[in-house]
């Protein structure tokens, strides 16, 4: 039992050599660290944002709104649809996940059936592409009643696609910035987490993070007044717009009149820029070949006639087609500030968001409070130790110093593992490697109670030792499983900090029962062979 | 060096299982008032769980409370709550979740309270921390917290089921409900902010209490083997003070390390030291009191041996 084998004491001082070895570059800056030849470990711990500094932002994406805009996408369909199969009907509208529409007459029930059923036909390729069937199943209900259902399947489709494209945005917008080394993670159903490490102010974050920008061309509606648009007269094909009121003044217009179809969207942009021209800042941008034609033709035909440049649902500005624009670019005006410009463009480059996004959680660390945070860990780290150095050399003597030995070990051996699992240390995390200091020795503890019971019942010191670490090893191998559980449902559950406690806790318990077992029953076996007391002085 | 520290002397006999009711009505009347105190005095909790916004700024000299909170009470934004942290130059700003806000307006409380105050207080105040939890992550935060303290007491209940015996299994889980329920009634009786960290607290602290638990009830079940005819009660107090040494040292160690975290770690990490603080002391005294004597109440042995116990017991044979 007590003697070991050459290569389990080679194992075991590998191990130990191992984790120092993979330690060692925190002791170092990360430049010097990273000049390590390659044969030597160079990763370093990464510190968490509350350690380092920095924002993290948990953004919800409203799905409502989504699922909401595909509905009226549907029911403007069936609008048209109707109308071209002149179909008569009398209620038309968005009910929880359907659109419901109520036709007039009992003999043209089928001929709208029909009508409805091509258009869905048509939508579940153009507009959502990744799906395997529609987007709606069509029910005939009770009462001349047409039902279009919007599957679970395709919510569900939609659902991804839209946080994909989402996360995506993000990440291009994030990295318009210029921040270092974001982290951009789905998490959830419609969520996403973003971590920009080193950004002490989040509201500029926030800010670009916030708008949709959604931009699209309309044609202005000239043929509505002012009133008409006051009293709801508009034709089906156009809509009412709030004026942006950042660009536009008491004595502009409010609202505008616009089409509802858009000319050309913000997909089709390649490129934006801001400029300063005539003495105010505007927002360049050019066209890709579709979007350039697409522009060309329709400011052909429309010479002389107002369009709307509109940015989320808002009228930016409404400038007159003086001439045909051919050459795929133009400008947006509105008086904005360098900062607006600035942010716009970025905007535009970086592409719409396919629905809002809701700051839900936000985390902004200074860097002083993380250095702060730091230093008292790391105090409160070796005084911890010292006490309980102290107090194991105390109660148990020399062997105590064995336990202090292998605590130390153990110590290197977290820091070692958490780098080299790339895991992240936080401010809770330090606590826990605080507390596992405090519970290592609780392995040795057990031992050597159990070695002084074995010595008390008459055993000679070498089976007293023996019969101590073969015994104590059943209730070690319990105890430090349960801790492990509760380790282990604290990374399941957690989030952020919790989970750093948990990982460094868990790293803490599989290295300190290799320390406090394995190592020091090599120490003290080895020094009870080669000594062979005749007493243990426990 | 010839001198040893025993705070605990070999061969103990302390008949802990004696005064198991006792230890019941004490525990039983501290349950009942911490469920009472948190019922009707609730807890403390911090944004993780109450949502709302919190900054901690940081001044050159010690800060005008004062002044923050008249400059902030002008802002509208409901309960604000201004409060030294730490030293006097440090300070928590608490604003409360913004119920009928939009979301822009929610989103704008951390620029408002940096431009109010860098403009109206002092121009170098140091911004040093600002958190905004939204309602429906605080609410979910809530339901997992507590998902959590279930699912590991859970997990726990299976593992000692398959270790030991179902009776074991309930014990161990008694002393951890008991547990629980203390540290919460800590938290309601002293006001300290209950928050994530606490519940990672709460999750170490059943983690401890059954590690403590689990090496007594080895040592139970390594005596039932050894000792067939000892009757229960004895058994269990041969048992505890068998590992009574271990389970001091233990507890002691461990406290010396979070008394330094307590004392040293700085203050966001404070009321998670003092609840695991409480949780070790909570924990070792239950493992000892609760979840032993409480195997008494279920048979663990086999109605013959018990029969053949309680005979030899009269006889007055022991250990």
């Amino acid at each position: 039992m007590l003697y070991f084998s050459p290569w389990k004491v080679a194992l075991t001082i590998g191990a130990c050599v191992f984790g120092i070895l993979l330690a060692i570059p925190n002791l170092v800056s990360k430049e010097t660290a990273a000049e390590f030849p390659p044969f030597l470990p160079s990763k370093q711990v990464t510190l968490g944002l509350d350690l380092q500094g920095g924002a993290h932002l948990l953004l919800q994406v409203d799905m409502e709104a989504v699922i909401k805009e595909r509905l009226q996408q549907e029911l403007d369909s069936v609008r048209t649809a109707l109308r071209d199969a002149r179909v008569l009907y009398t209620s038309l509208s968005v009910e929880g996940n359907a659109v419901t529409v109520k036709i007039r007459q009992d003999a043209d029930v089928d001929k709208a059936m029909q009508a409805i059923r091509e258009i869905e036909g048509g939508s579940a390729i153009t507009i959502l592409g990744t799906s395997s069937g529609p987007d709606f199943s069509i029910e005939r209900r009770d009462g001349n009643v047409i039902a279009l259902v919007l599957t679970e399947a395709a919510i569900e489709a939609r659902r991804n696609a839209v946080l994909d494209q989402s996360i995506e945005i993000v990440r291009r917008r994030v990295d318009e910035l210029g921040t270092r080394e974001p982290t951009i993670q789905r998490q959830g159903e419609d969520r996403i987490l973003l971590e920009v490490p080193g950004v002490q102010d989040a509201e500029g974050l926030k800010k670009i993070l916030g708008t949709t920008a959604k931009l699209t061309f309309h044609l202005v509606d000239t043929t509505a007044t002012a009133q008409d648009a006051a009293e709801g007269r508009i034709s089906p094909s156009s809509m009412v717009l709030p004026a942006d009121p950042e660009t536009h003044g008491p004595n502009d217009p409010q609202q505008y009149v616009v089409r509802r179809t858009a000319l050309v969207t913000g997909d089709m942009l390649t490129d934006a820029q801001p400029q300063f021209r005539n003495g105010q800042w505007a927002v360049s941008f050019s066209f890709n070949n579709a979007g350039a034609r697409r522009f060309a033709d329709i400011t052909q035909e429309n010479v002389g006639r107002p369009f709307a440049i509109v940015l989320d649902n808002k009228v930016v500005s409404a400038p007159v087609i003086r001439s045909p624009i051919l050459g795929g670019s133009g400008e947006i005006t509105g008086g904005f500030s360098t900062e607006e410009a600035n942010q716009l463009a970025i905007l535009l480059r970086a592409g719409a968001l396919p629905a809002p996004l809701d700051i839900v959680q936000e985390r902004t660390v200074g860097p002083g409070l993380g250095q702060d945070s730091i230093e008292a860990g790391i105090k409160a780290s070796i005084v911890g130790m010292i006490a309980v150095v102290l107090y194991m050399w105390l109660a148990y003597g020399a062997f105590g110093l064995v336990a202090n030995f292998a605590l130390l070990i153990n110590c290197v051996m977290i820091l070692g593992g958490l780098s080299l699992f790339g895991s992240t240390l936080t401010l809770p995390g330090i606590a826990g490697i605080v507390l596992t200091i405090g519970m290592a020795v609780d392995a040795n503890v057990l031992i050597y109670e159990r070695i002084r019971e074995e010595l008390r019942n008459g055993k000679t010191p070498l089976s007293a030792i023996e019969g101590g670490y073969r015994h104590a090893m059943s209730t070690i191998v319990d105890a430090n499983i349960t801790t492990f559980i509760a380790a282990f449902i604290m990374f399941w559950f957690g989030s952020g900090p919790v989970r750093g406690f948990a990982v460094t806790l868990s790293i803490g318990i599989a290295t300190s029962v290799f320390t406090a077992v394995v190592l020091t029953r090599m120490l003290i076996g080895t020094w009870v062979r080669r000594r062979r007391p005749k007493t243990l002085y426990l | 060096m010839k001198f040893r520290l025993k705070l605990i002397p070999a061969g103990t006999r302390i008949g802990f299982v004696r005064v198991r009711f006792f230890a019941f009505v004490i525990s039983g009347c501290m349950a009942l008032a911490s469920l009472g105190l948190f019922l009707v005095h609730g807890l403390n909790y911090g944004i993780d769980f109450s949502g709302g916004t919190l900054l901690e700024i940081g001044t050159d000299g010690p800060a005008d409370i004062g002044k923050m909170r008249s400059e902030l009470n002008s802002l509208g934004l409901g309960d604000v709550s201004i409060q030294e942290f730490g030293s006097p130059n440090d300070v928590l700003i608490r604003i409360e979740r913004q119920d009928n806000a939009t979301d822009e307006q929610d989103r704008q409380v951390v620029a408002m309270v940096r431009e109010a105050l860098t403009k109206n207080v002092d121009p170098n105040i140091e911004f040093r921390r600002a958190e905004f939890v939204g309602p429906q992550v605080s609410d979910e935060l809530k339901r997992q917290g507590f998902m959590a303290v279930s699912f590991a007491i859970l997990a726990v209940l299976i593992y000692i089921w398959f270790r030991f015996e179902w009776q074991f299994g309930v014990g161990a889980v008694s002393a951890l409900v008991h547990d629980v329920i203390m540290t919460i009634g800590f938290f309601s009786a002293t006001g300290l902010e209950f928050n994530l960290p606490v519940i990672a607290a709460i999750l170490t602290i059943v983690g401890y209490s059954l590690n403590d638990t689990v090496v007594v009830y080895d040592r139970i079940r390594e005596n039932l083997r050894r000792y067939k005819r000892m009757p229960m009660r004895e058994l269990l107090d041969v048992s505890i003070n068998e590992t009574l040494s271990r389970t001091v040292v233990t507890a002691l160690t461990t406290l010396l390390a979070l008394i330094a975290l307590a004392v040293l770690g700085g203050p966001v990490i404070r009321d998670f030291s003092l609840a695991m603080l409480f949780g070790v002391i909570v924990g070792t005294y239950s493992s000892i009191f609760i979840a032993s004597p409480i195997l008494l109440l279920f048979k663990v042995r086999n109605g013959k041996e018990a029969v053949e116990a309680g005979k030899e017991s009269k006889s007055g044979a022991g250990a």
